[in-house]
């Protein structure tokens, strides 16, 4: 049976990883390729690098990092962050990514979706959605958490997924850095909606969070998790061996 | 040396960075000459099989693959790759392969049941149906591999040597001679995945 992901999210900015607490403060953590390697050792089903920056600055990502790690590391890698025109695909997959993650620049091109999911398939192509609860309802965020779109986060996922979003990875912007837990009752919303497999990001500071997670909202696929990988306080084999004993279907 | 077969379908770096990590001496090339020359091929593909079978008839390079085949070259399909070899394919219509392996190509809509995703994306563990298959040497049962598809082999009894679970038994790896494919990708199932591409690499040269 296809096992739950446990993916290590890298925020790369100026060549470095760096993770924020909602989105604010931002420490260094370490050089990409070594923590890439690590985690890919210590049994991480896949890797994200986002370039943080790079929607607000217009900064191009690092392809020669890129194209560093994914020659030495052979697990999936989705890479996001500034990702805008198809060109920009064509720049990190030919890095050696396997999928690109889209956010601002669907919110601001939605037809990006849909060009993209033709031309590279929509295994290819992941929705990342930064999302908060305003006045009863989710709204979806642009600009790395800061802009209120008004955009209803549901009505987004489901025209995102119409559109050939083949992953929708969920960022809940209220949970995020809290490390209470992931967003259960957000990301429940979206499993009704749709259909392809969910990500969830946002909120873990513990392995019960992530055992939480998995044995509530059975359809997520996924969890995506960073300063606590980063900081080491959790440990990714010991996770899985937590989520194992749980009954959860992990690879080892 | 190992010959990539560039069709001009799918990003190859990885494959490449792989195949390089296991020590082998690797080209990517549409040279009929250097695929002739090579001692083993990889058949690489993403997309559509149509589009896909027919890019490889268009260049020329079905001919060679399938001749390099018949002469007894070892050659790995991965992903459409292995699915390529097999007589046709019901993706987006009915679309012939290069008959070098018996079964056909169908999708998983239908056959697995509806609450499961499609595609099957992500890792899953391989069920091994001939355990000493020189593929698998260094593999052990349960050993995960990561998968991104939406169709399968089946029908492909004489050549099946892995499956994976995913509500039916889905056909994972496949083997006639020295005919063989993955339907997931080595390249992207860690050490897993690797020594897979290096019990290929190992494998006795026709």
């Amino acid at each position: 049976m296809i096992t739950k992901r446990i993916i290590p999210c890298l925020d790369v900015k100026d060549g470095r990883v760096v993770k924020g607490v909602n989105f604010a403060g931002i420490t260094d953590v370490s050089h990409p390729v070594k923590l890439a390697k690590f985690y890919s050792d210590a049994g991480a089903d896949e890797l994200v690098f986002y370039d943080i920056t790079a929607s607000v600055e217009e900064r191009n990502l690092f392809t020669e990092i890129l194209t560093e790690v994914a020659a030495s590391i052979f697990i999936p890698l989705t890479v996001g962050g500034g990702i805008r025109t198809l060109g920009d695909f064509d720049r990190v997959l030919k890095c050696g990514a396997d999928k690109v993650s889209v956010n601002s620049g669907a919110l601001q091109n939605p037809n990006l979706i849909k060009e993209a999911a033709q031309r590279y398939g929509n295994q290819c192509v992941v929705l990342s959605v930064d999302a908060k609860r305003v006045q009863g309802a989710y709204h979806v965020f642009a600009k790395g958490g800061r802009e209120d779109t008004g955009l209803d986060l549901l009505d987004w996922v489901r025209r995102g997924v119409d559109a050939g979003a083949g992953e929708i990875v969920l960022n809940s912007i209220d949970t995020d850095g809290v490390k209470r837990g992931f967003d259960l009752e957000m990301l429940k919303a979206v499993c009704e909606v749709v259909s392809v497999p969910i990500i969830a990001s946002g909120g873990a500071g513990s392995i019960e969070d992530f055992i939480t997670l998995f044995q509530t909202l059975p359809q997520v696929d996924a969890g995506l998790a960073a300063s606590i990988f980063h900081f080491g306080e959790i440990a990714i084999p010991d996770l899985k061996q937590a989520l194992a004993e749980q009954g959860i279907i992990v690879r080892r | 040396m190992i010959a990539i077969v560039d069709y001009g379908v799918g990003n190859l770096f990885s494959l490449q960075s792989s195949l390089k990590a296991i020590g082998a001496q690797v080209t990517v090339t549409g040279d009929p000459n250097i695929l002739r020359q090579a001692d083993k091929l990889i058949l690489p593909g993403v997309g559509a099989f149509g589009d896909a079978a027919k890019q490889l008839r268009e260049t020329g390079l079905a001919q060679v693959v399938y001749n390099e085949a018949k002469k007894g070259k070892p050659i790995l399909g991965i992903c459409l790759g292995m699915q390529l070899p097999f007589e046709k394919s019901y993706e987006y219509g009915e679309h012939p392969g290069l008959g070098l392996l018996q079964g056909e190509i169908i999708p998983m809509a239908g056959q697995i049941p509806r609450r499961l995703k499609i595609p099957h994306i992500g890792w899953n563990a391989l069920i091994l149906k001939q355990k000493n298959h020189p593929l698998f040497r260094y593999i052990q049962p349960g050993d995960c591999v990561y998968f991104v598809h939406s169709y399968y082999a089946a029908h492909c009894e004489t050549s099946l040597i892995a499956t994976a679970e995913y509500g039916i038994e889905l056909t994972a790896a496949a083997a006639y001679e020295n005919i063989m494919g993955c339907q997931f990708h080595p390249e992207k199932s860690g050490s897993v995945g690797l020594n897979i591409l290096k019990a290929f690499h190992e494998f006795p040269k026709s």
